[in-house]
């Protein structure tokens, strides 16, 4: 008897370190995989970011970014992707409480406005390359449209993975596994707006501001 | 009881027991507020003319470095607390990375720019870099 009552406090008292408890739950090994894979997409972006800062004086006699930009369009832009990532967060609160309704909510709000945020992107893009302003225009261009056309491409991959998640908890339900794929969606889909933070700044208000 | 030895997974939030989903509701929201209070001083900060202009540039980098910030603590919930010092120190070394990077390649090539032998005189083509 006195063992038994022994061995239980030693348990209550001294919790094994997380080096002793085993190997962690797959959700946390899985987000932390993601989280490096995210940390090294924003250093390839940090990468482009630099190339922008050293080419966007080098307009060859093309138009430069403030003849270009339209800080309406941008301010626009900005709303509409800050409003997708506070969706997607209500969404995994859905998602944590296992409320469909909710999740499907929030998930058609996430894809609509990103989807928003795409076509004013390629309506910007278009409008540019029809005033002559393509990638092969300057050294500025060629690095304007990498760097923004590379985070809108990453939106749309999100986008297509978000219609993905919503099949698959159409299909299987709230799994583990299809869990932690929406884990890993919303810290993509929060990642591709902390890079958008830094890319309007860059790109559109320092480069409208002389 | 045992969860709480682990480390926390990037994105998630700790949940405590006796919380209902409106705290999480009001984390995202305080976090859209914030960053919406940023986003808005920047997009101000870039067209007004009362600020001293060669400052602006750096009013708008510290602006947006601020609201990464926000993203970060109120978006993906990232903490300073021991279950998450994984996640910090992969997020420190990604950011020293970036630095590197972007002012490693602006030093460079700035101090290349300078040493550049001014163009020949028949050839009056602006280089710029």
């Amino acid at each position: 008897m006195n063992i038994a009552v022994e061995t239980v406090d030693l348990r209550r008292e001294a919790l094994p370190s997380a080096s002793e408890a085993g190997p962690a739950p797959k959700r946390i090994i899985v987000a932390y995989g993601f989280w490096i894979f995210l940390l090294s997409d924003i250093v390839m972006f940090a990468a482009l970011f630099a190339a922008y800062a050293v080419l966007v004086q080098a307009t060859a006699g093309g138009p430069s970014g403030a003849q270009l930009f339209s800080q309406v369009n941008v301010a626009i832009e900005t709303a509409c992707l800050l409003a997708s990532s506070y969706t997607c967060g209500l969404m995994s609160l859905a998602v944590r409480s296992r409320r469909r309704v909710g999740f499907y909510l929030g998930a058609v709000v996430t894809f609509a406005l990103g989807a928003a945020f795409l076509g004013l992107e390629i309506n910007e893009f278009a409008g540019m390359i029809d005033r002559g302003a393509t990638p092969q225009t300057s050294a500025f261009l060629s690095a304007f449209f990498t760097l923004v056309g590379c985070h809108g491409l990453h939106v749309a991959v999100g986008l297509i993975w978000l219609v993905v998640m919503m099949a698959q908890v159409a299909v299987k339900g709230f799994r583990p596994t299809v869990e932690r794929r929406l884990l890993c969606f919303s810290l993509f889909w929060h990642a591709l707006d902390i890079i958008w933070v830094g890319l309007f700044t860059v790109v559109y208000l320092m480069g409208v501001h002389p | 009881m045992t969860e709480t030895q682990y480390d926390r997974a990037p994105g998630d939030r700790p949940v405590l027991a006796d919380e209902g989903t409106s705290s999480g509701v009001l984390v995202y929201t305080t976090g859209l507020f914030l960053a919406l209070i940023l986003t808005a001083t920047s997009f101000w900060a870039a067209n007004t003319s009362l600020l001293w202009a060669p400052g602006t540039h750096l009013g708008l980098a510290v602006l947006a470095i601020a609201q990464m910030g926000v993203h970060l603590v109120f978006f993906l919930h990232i903490t300073t607390g021991p279950d998450n010092t994984n996640n910090v120190l992969a997020l420190a070394f990604g950011v020293l990375i970036v630095f590197l990077v972007v002012a490693g390649s602006l030093w460079i090539m700035a101090d290349l720019n300078d040493s550049m032998m001014p163009p020949a005189q028949p050839m009056n083509m602006p280089m710029h870099h």
